[in-house]
């Protein structure tokens, strides 16, 4: 076999990997716009500030400590305790389901029934202010966040590989474990929202809000719901790219690159959003790889958004999303 | 005529129970227009009660009263012999009032069958694990709940789109699924906001054929608001009529077309 196609291989095998990464902020994006038609630009800051509050709690952080500080001029900032990372995983879960109350309590309640552009607006406002509430609880300071995943190279795919192929494939273990993990995130989604009463209601929420009111479903419950399960996806996401690149606040960009993934796989299919993050992945390391030499590299920074820009001009709903078809 | 409190008996022998629903003095307001003024009446079990009037009457707006999507400014609505307290309409519906729309409010997305399923969520007790694990008692829930909605579906006859997404559908089939959603809820109060709304002669028997049968099988009591005279006095026991948000009559349906101000409303005559 010619070098180049065992390269190849090894690149689109990367491509997926990363790719599993990008759906897994897509679809965050996903649940929240089928399920009440707000496009949340805050999903990316949710990661960050999901990631930041669980290496806070793990480590031990008093939250505010710096306010408090400041305020009654003590001098401190840890509880001198670390807290196990699967317990912290589930009190960091418990602090975004506060949070998902807390931003349909305060925020959502009362635009119900504006237009998408209020919506929209009002969750970049919140990703602003989640952000400096993330910085003002624990710190702005960059944080490494180990909550025990495995990482590095992957001994046996190298040797499986170099024997077949006489070159040893580099796959990160941290990759194979977030494919993994968003594997059976979307088979417990799916489930949920296929075979459980309340996956039920929140199909029915997302499709007619007054039809589901008259069936008897509380469309406050489900939005806090939907927001919380949103938090529990950007928390996934948060462990995921906080491991493989510290939890920092270039974390809550990783949003933008949901973007051309939701472009691509439709704002309303959660198959979509995986197999846009595939294609994007996948896309964006191969065009590196074949083209990236010829034009001087980098082209990863724009790849996916050129390709979601051509997408845009012939299927504007996606691959997988709902056709919009308006009569006249 | 009527006994306040016993019931009565209907012209084809149905027996009429004692009073469901009350309406007390109910005062609408939008701002300065006035929709509904100082209206009452009740409606009893197992009838059906119409109410009817000229467009922009009120009818939808007294609907949507008793279903909660509107708040009264004044008068007190009573279900069964307790005075309900403002309400959401999603707390209304648990309490047992199932209703349709005027402009058919469906879930478009989801099949026939899952759509009725919707009017059974209500019934389904286990836990959120039980049922995405399919763990416990949750297939036997799920079970019991298909029959009841399988029911419904073969006694409205739409098996044949069982599957079929609601989006795909006619206007009639719409309608009947819209019904049967609402049926699903074992509904002790079913609303009915023009079932026959749109609808050309033959759709229009058919359902008044299945309101019939509902009201006779599950003995459900059945409010209904309706455009089409005829096919009022045809289906219901008593009804209310309103125009320009007040009540003008309110009686069997004898009563009603014998009634000066009701023809009046009808035919029009200049109010001076």
């Amino acid at each position: 076999m010619p070098d180049q196609l065992i390269y190849a291989m090894e690149v689109i095998l990367n491509g997926l990997m990363a790719g599993v990464l990008y759906a897994l902020v897509a679809l965050g994006f996903v649940l929240i716009y089928k399920a009440s038609g707000i496009f949340n630009y805050a999903q990316g800051v949710m990661a960050l500030f999901a990631a930041m509050t669980l290496v806070g709690i793990m480590n031990g952080q008093v939250p505010f400590a710096h306010l408090i500080n400041a305020i009654f001029g003590g001098h401190i900032t840890h509880f001198g305790w670390n807290i196990p990372a699967l317990l912290a995983i589930i009190l960091t879960m418990g602090v975004m389901v506060l949070l998902a109350w807390a931003v349909q309590h305060f925020v959502m309640r009362h635009l119900v029934g504006q237009e998408p552009i209020i919506l929209f607006m009002a969750t970049i406002g919140l990703a602003y202010f989640l952000e400096g509430v993330a910085d003002l609880m624990w710190g702005s300071e960059i944080k490494t966040l180990d909550v025990g995943l495995p990482q590095g190279i992957n001994l046996w795919i190298d040797e499986t590989t170099y024997n077949i192929f006489g070159y040893g494939f580099f796959i990160d273990n941290l990759d194979i474990v977030a494919t993994i993990i968003a594997a059976l995130l979307v088979a417990a989604l799916v489930a949920f929202s296929q075979y459980t009463k309340q996956g039920r209601a929140m199909r029915a929420v997302a499709d007619d809000h007054q039809a589901a009111l008259s069936v008897g479903i509380s469309l406050n419950f489900i939005w806090v719901m939907v927001w919380s399960v949103a938090g529990f996806v950007a928390l996934v996401a948060g462990i995921m790219w906080g491991t493989k690149s510290g939890v920092q606040f270039s974390l809550s960009l990783i949003a933008l690159k949901a973007l051309p993934v939701l472009m691509l796989g439709g704002f309303t299919s959660i198959p979509g959003a995986i197999v846009g993050g595939l294609i994007i992945g996948v896309g964006e390391k191969l065009f590196e790889f074949a083209v990236g030499p010829l034009v001087g590299g980098a082209t990863e920074n724009w790849f996916a958004y050129v390709l979601a820009l051509i997408f845009l001009v012939f299927r504007p709903q996606g691959l997988f999303g709902e056709k919009i078809i308006e009569r006249v | 005529m009527l006994d306040a409190s016993e019931g009565y008996v209907t012209e084809d022998g149905r027996k009429i129970g004692g009073v469901v629903m009350e309406m007390k003095n109910i005062t609408l307001r939008f701002g300065g227009v006035v929709a509904i003024k100082d209206i009452s009446f009740d409606i009893r079990e197992g009838e059906i009660r119409a109410i009817i009037g000229p467009n922009g009457a009120g009818k939808s707006s007294m609907l949507n009263v008793i279903s909660g999507f509107y708040v009264p400014q004044e008068g007190e609505v009573w279900f069964h012999g307790k005075k309900r307290p403002p309400m959401k309409p999603y707390e209304v519906a648990r309490q047992g009032i199932a209703r349709t729309f005027q402009n058919i409010a469906l879930f478009e997305g989801m099949s026939v069958l899952d759509n009725v399923m919707t009017g059974r969520l209500n019934f389904m007790k286990t836990n959120i694990l039980q049922q995405g694990l399919w763990m416990g008692k949750a297939e036997a829930e799920e079970t019991e709940n298909r029959e009841a909605v399988e029911k419904i579906i073969d006694f409205l006859e739409i098996q044949h789109i069982r599957k079929t997404p609601v989006s795909r559908l006619p206007y009639g089939l719409k309608k009947r699924v819209e019904l049967a959603r609402a049926l699903a809820a074992e509904p002790k109060l079913l609303l009915l906001d023009e079932p026959m709304a749109g609808m050309n002669v033959e759709e229009k028997e058919d359902m008044c054929r299945f309101i019939l049968d509902v009201n006779d099988e599950f003995g459900t009591t059945i409010a209904l608001i309706e455009h089409d005279m005829g096919v009022v006095m045809d289906l219901s026991d008593r009804v209310v009529v309103m125009d320009y948000g007040k009540k003008i009559g309110d009686g069997t349906p004898d009563e009603v077309r014998n009634n000066k101000e009701v023809i009046d409303a009808y035919l029009g005559v200049s109010h001076d």
